[in-house]
């Protein structure tokens, strides 16, 4: 539960030194109450106070790492049910099951995949990361978790019954933090003790959320704060049901005992594979932490990694493109040119219908804060004495020295006014309104 | 601290619109599924895509499909309602497009008729979004079907007085078409409303954006419109949602670009299917009472995943 305001001037020291920035220590205590301030800019915060605020102040979510440097994946600290009311913070980290069951071949094609995926997209480099390697041998466990280490650098799930097997294979690479999976209730002391004498996280496992939320709390009685929760959901609709239940608990109630993120195993829940992605993606939009696949099959991994980028965008700001002259199917000096605002929707639209036009042009995109045309337009961004400047100083002169422009047909308003601007030797052009169009434009444009 | 199952109840309750004979769509007391915590009496409804002239621009993985039928729209809708199971036909009228063939509304209401007597499933008939057009369009397509419940889209508000007053003469109901707003859409919705269309004939669609391209803006849209619906008890809410996505998905680079050109991105058929199916996943997870969709394996896994997501513990949350 948050703390207000008098709460925290009580912990202070009550000195109003001033050292924190702020006139006197009720002064700051509001702030810090209203997330505005960091206890640490006052240095005479006891122990003790630190403790009690840093419970307090925990987000609902608790945050959790596993795996180290460009593989570790961060999950947790989500604050909110819907994505409009503030961003989802950690994209779930997507990951394959790795097991004894697989010849080598197929183990190492994995990691080497698991290595080597990756997609840019929006200017975000999107890749799996998590290998969960269950073997029932507790030697074999250790290999494969070795090798998992070794060869892809994957975050790692150990995934074991047992807690000395557990604590074998996680021991020597306890530094990249893998994850134990998982505690339950016939286990829980001995796998959270390897946890804790390692320290690295665990999961825990139960089939009812009331069980789920009983090892939490034995959890956080034993002050540990990076636990993944697996609710071992047996259909998507109970999927869907225990991770809104767990999120809204965790929020609405600051529950903490079910304050963790989730893991989810799509890969167990069907053997059509077509349908286990589609079943990931429902935990990928329902705030699952991780995500573990039956392979790494790119058509099926891309349309996911896709969807936990979309889902974690930041609402509040509009995509937005950077500013510049985009070429696309290598155009030359003789190319179209073509105008367009920087809101990335925009941008996608426009340059995968270039693209299917296969007519090579520029595409100049103009920084207007992320707005689409008509919007840009109106509010006085996207107009004549904007773009000629920005198209002058954009250097597309020099790269298709013809000089011909063609803007957005919702703009063609502006025609006369770019003309003017823009002055001798440019020549505007109108496009079409529709993107859909643009193709059957820029053939007929290619070929005048 | 012993865990409380935290459930929600909500004050409004999402019409009930028919289509066809006695084909429903709405009427949650919920959020998408949380059948633990509400009602949901009509499963979302997969509306086939049926276009009325050829579409030789498609991708191979959806061109190959309906390659024996793309010149006969009732041939069309007959495979997609005889073979593919679809639960409706969503005709799309792509021939009036004034920067395409531009057919008269006589000829695109011909086509309507032939296409409605030949299913005994419901139809949906979609103009192509060119306001003037749609409006002249779909006034044409009423009078030639006087009789039959065939909602018909998109409304825009440039053309809601003229293709409302038609809905209404012959008591057809309307799908609102707004670009990705909550208010152009509520906004919408009382202008049908204060025209005298009746609030139970009201279908939203709030623009689509495919996967990569936009889904988020949509997505959060669809929520916020459930969330004033259904937690605020907005009765200019209270209507279902259609998501015309096909047209989209396929449009997405992404189903489309071969693995020859994009070796990374693997098989294009398993990509453009799956691309058509998490889209319309997850739109399902938003709120969307009808799903426009174009390949009948992206329709049969988005089918089970509905029954999927019907199928819940609820004594997980019995106290
Ligand atoms: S630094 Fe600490 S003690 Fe000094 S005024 Fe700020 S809160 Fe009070």
């Amino acid at each position: 539960m948050a703390l207000s305001g008098l709460q925290i001037f009580k912990l202070l020291a009550k000195t109003n030194c001033k050292e924190c920035g702020f006139p006197t220590c009720m002064a700051f205590a509001m702030q810090l109450a209203a997330g505005k301030a960091e206890l640490d800019q006052c240095p005479y915060v006891t122990d003790e106070a630190k403790a009690a605020l840093g419970e307090a102040s925990a987000p609902p979510v608790r945050k959790v790492t596993v795996g180290a440097g460009d593989m570790a994946v961060t999950v947790g600290e989500e604050t909110v049910l819907y994505r409009h009311e503030k961003r989802f913070e950690h994209m779930p980290g997507l990951g394959v099951l790795i097991t004894d069951e697989m010849d080598d071949a197929t183990v190492d094609s994995l990691l080497l995949q698991l290595k080597q995926t990756e997609f840019n997209y929006v200017g975000q480099n999107l890749r799996p990361r998590v290998a969960a390697i269950k073997a029932a041998d507790a030697g074999k466990l250790a290999a494969l978790v070795a090798k998992a280490d070794e060869k892809a650098g994957a975050a790692i799930i150990i995934m074991h019954d047992d807690a000395a097997a557990l604590k074998a294979a996680a021991e020597p690479i306890k530094d990249k933090k893998p994850l134990l999976y998982a505690a339950t209730e016939a286990n829980f002391d001995a796998v959270a003790a390897v946890a804790k004498e390692l320290d690295v996280p665990f999961a825990i496992k139960a089939d009812s959320l009331e069980a789920l939320a009983e090892l939490g709390q034995k959890a956080l009685d034993g002050d540990f704060k990076e636990v993944v929760l697996d609710p071992a959901s047996s259909s998507l609709g109970d999927v869907l049901l225990d991770q809104t239940l767990i999120r809204r608990a965790a929020i609405k109630k600051t529950f903490r005992a079910l304050g963790f993120p989730t893991i989810g195993f799509p890969c167990n829940m069907t053997d059509d594979k077509m349908l286990e992605a589609v079943y990931a993606s429902v935990f990928v939009a329902k705030y699952a932490g991780f995500v573990i696949l039956s392979d790494l099959d790119p058509a099926r991994v891309l349309p996911l990694l896709y969807l936990s980028q979309n889902i974690y965008t930041d609402p509040q700001r509009p995509m937005q493109m950077d500013q510049g002259v985009y070429p696309i199917n290598d155009p030359g000096p003789d190319s179209p040119i073509l105008v367009t605002t920087n809101f990335s929707l925009t941008y996608f639209t426009v340059s995968s219908e270039v693209e299917a036009s296969k007519v090579p042009a520029w595409l100049c995109i103009m920084d207007v804060e992320g707005q689409s045309v008509l919007t840009a337009w109106a509010a006085g961004k996207f107009v004549a004495d904007a773009i000629a400047p920005f198209l002058k100083k954009s250097g597309i002169e020099e790269k298709a020295p013809h000089k011909k422009i063609i803007i957005p047909g919702y703009v063609a308003q502006i025609s006369g006014e770019l003309d003017e601007e823009l002055g001798d030797g440019w020549e505007v052009q109108v496009g079409v309104r529709e993107a859909a169009d643009i193709p059957k434009f820029l053939r007929q444009w290619s070929t005048n | 601290m012993s865990f409380e199952p935290p459930v929600e109840t909500c004050k409004g309750t999402i019409r009930e619109v028919t289509l066809g004979t006695d084909k429903k769509v709405g009427g949650e007391t919920t959020f998408p599924f949380h059948l633990w915590e509400g009602e949901m009496p009509n499963s979302p409804m997969i509306a086939m895509e049926v276009y009325d002239e050829p579409q030789p621009e498609w991708p191979e993985a959806v061109r190959k499909v309906y390659e024996d039928v793309m010149s006969d729209p009732v041939a069309w809708a007959k495979k997609c309602q005889d073979e593919l199971g679809a639960d409706a036909i969503c005709l799309q009228l792509r021939s009036i497009d004034p920067n395409g063939s531009d057919a008269s509304p006589e000829s695109a209401a011909e086509t309507v008729k032939k296409v409605a007597e030949a299913i005994n499933i419901p139809l949906i008939v979609y103009g192509t979004g060119t306001p003037d057009k749609d409006a002249e369009v779909l006034k044409k397509v009423v009078e030639a079907m006087p009789d039959a419940n065939i909602p018909i889209g998109p409304v825009e508000e440039s053309n809601h007085r003229l293709i409302g007053a038609a809905a209404m003469g012959y008591k057809k109901p309307v799908v609102g078409f707004t670009s990705m707003d909550v208010n152009l859409a509520k906004q919408l919705n009382v202008l049908l409303t204060q025209l005298g269309v009746p609030e139970d004939k009201i279908i939203i669609d709030p623009t689509t954006g495919a996967l990569g391209y936009g889904l988020e803006y949509c997505y959060s849209i669809m929520e916020r419109d459930r969330l004033a619906a259904l937690m605020q008890n907005d009765g200019k809410m209270q209507m279902p949602i259609l998501s015309n996505l096909a047209p989209e998905t396929w449009k997405a680079k992404e189903s489309r670009v071969s693995e020859e050109v994009e070796p990374t991105y693997g098989n294009v058929e398993t990509r453009g299917i799956l691309w058509e199916a998490i889209t319309a996943t997850t739109l399902l997870l938003a709120g969307t009472d009808i799903l426009v969709m174009r390949h009948p394996d992206a329709v049969k896994l988005v089918r089970a995943a509905i029954e999927g997501l019907q199928t819940q513990s609820k004594e997980k949350v019995a106290s």
